[in-house]
């Protein structure tokens, strides 16, 4: 059984349609959706959001940094700070933004700045992670 | 009476004049078709961010974010938002007059000013304004990430309690030869009633990790959001703004060939009469000695 699905975020619209089956990461822990699921909103930590149209094939893979996701019964919406399709990842970039990220943490901070540097490297560790896996 | 040569001279200066004025409408008219993409690209995400916003406010009615909350106090940090170039008419006059005006009447204790854009700062900083942040030279299509810092230097203000309130000022978009400035409360956050009632009553959502921390995030990334939509906005305006000015130059220059034309052409035709003077009368004199 099929449902929509929507994925936004604030620049551009990502993905648009009816799948069977998508895989998020939430804030606690890791999630699926099927049809039917029970009505949901949930805080995004940044991963990989995999949508599969039917179940078990023809799997999409999207990164995405962090957001809202909605379950409604007639519909699932993903709200994405920063989203992109695998195939869109530069990894020299991001292993760019986890090393400036590491070295900032190495450092004294302010418990703000630590929370913004900890989060851009779980960012950047995320991308990186989704990036191998389509490879390998 | 100037030499007819010299007037050529202008007419050709105001012809090359021209031709730029000519060049740049048209790029500001391209670049116009380009930036209400942007807005309209933005348009999904914010709609959706609405909707969730006041089905999650429904939800959480007993609990209070701070930017929720209205203080009473009478300071405030305006987010301005101006162009990084000019030559667009008055929309960077209008939008700072308008933001300066509405800060000093309802938030006369003290005003601050976060700018995005090259012209609100230089004119803020000259009229020595508070200016707290500033962030400049955006391209015509900016990420989030490059607008961000203007918002969270404000929100934070806010945050620490320096400022009662988070406004907003840009040019509104209306149409090619409108553009109005606009001036938005950003905190106190009003959440707009929905437009229609939803219909029946709507399943319960399980809230992960619970509804307070859901609205804690979402807050702050409605008030991005509207900024980000402003910036975009304003880009759209400014080239409409641009569009215009420039066809008004272009006119301005045809009108100025026309009317040293006929100068020019009229100072040719005397040079020629009074050549022709000059001749006659020479004749007559060698004439009358004959």
């Amino acid at each position: 059984m099929k449902f929509p699905l929507r994925v936004v975020s604030v620049e551009r619209s990502l993905f648009e349609g009816e799948v069977e089956f998508i895989i998020a990461t939430g804030a606690e822990g890791e999630l699926g959706v099927l049809a039917r699921h029970a009505p949901l909103m949930t805080i995004l930590k940044p991963g990989p959001l995999r949508i599969q149209e039917t179940f078990g094939a023809d799997e999409q893979l999207l990164f995405v940094g962090g957001g809202f996701l909605e379950v409604l019964p007639e519909r699932v919406t993903v709200l994405a700070d920063v989203a992109e399709h695998a195939e869109e990842i530069s990894v020299a970039s991001a292993e760019e933004a986890r090393r400036r990220a590491q070295e900032k943490l190495a450092g004294t901070l302010s418990s703000a700045e630590e929370t913004e540097f900890q989060n851009a490297l779980a960012m950047a560790e995320a991308r990186l992670r989704l990036a191998r896996a389509r490879r390998g | 009476m100037p030499a007819f040569r010299d007037i050529v001279r202008r007419i050709d200066s105001i012809k090359n004049t021209q031709k730029i004025t000519k060049a740049m409408q048209v790029v500001a008219a391209t670049r116009l078709r380009r930036a209400q993409a942007a807005v309209q690209a933005t348009r999904p995400y914010a709609d959706k961010m609405l909707e969730v916003l006041q089905t999650v406010s429904e939800r959480a009615t007993e609990y209070k974010h701070p930017f929720l909350i209205r203080r009473e106090g009478k300071r405030a940090v305006m987010i301005l938002v101006t162009t990084d170039k000019g030559l667009a008419g008055a929309i960077n006059v209008n939008n700072i007059r308008t933001a300066t005006r509405y800060m000093s009447r309802e938030f006369p204790d003290q005003q601050r000013y976060v700018t995005l854009g090259r012209k609100g700062r230089d004119f803020l900083l000259r009229y020595r304004r508070d200016v707290i942040a500033e962030v400049s030279n955006l391209p015509d299509r900016p990420s989030q990430g490059q607008v961000l810092p203007a918002v969270t230097v404000a929100l934070e203000e806010y945050a620490k309690g320096n400022v009662d309130a988070v406004l907003l000022c840009y040019a509104k978009w209306i149409s090619t030869i409108r553009q109005e400035p606009t001036v938005r409360v950003l905190i106190p956050a009003e959440i707009p009633a929905r437009e229609r009632e939803s219909t029946g009553p709507r399943a319960d959502y399980i809230y992960e990790p619970d509804p307070e921390s859901v609205l804690d995030g979402l807050l702050p990334r409605y008030v991005e959001t509207q900024v980000f939509q402003a910036v975009l906005e304003n880009k759209a305006s400014e080239y409409s703004a641009k569009m215009i000015a420039m066809q008004n130059a272009t006119n301005a220059a045809g009108d100025l060939i026309d009317s040293l034309t006929l100068y020019a052409n009229k100072v040719r035709q005397a040079g020629i009469t009074t050549e022709l003077m000059e001749i006659v009368s020479g004749a007559a004199a060698q004439e009358g000695s004959n």
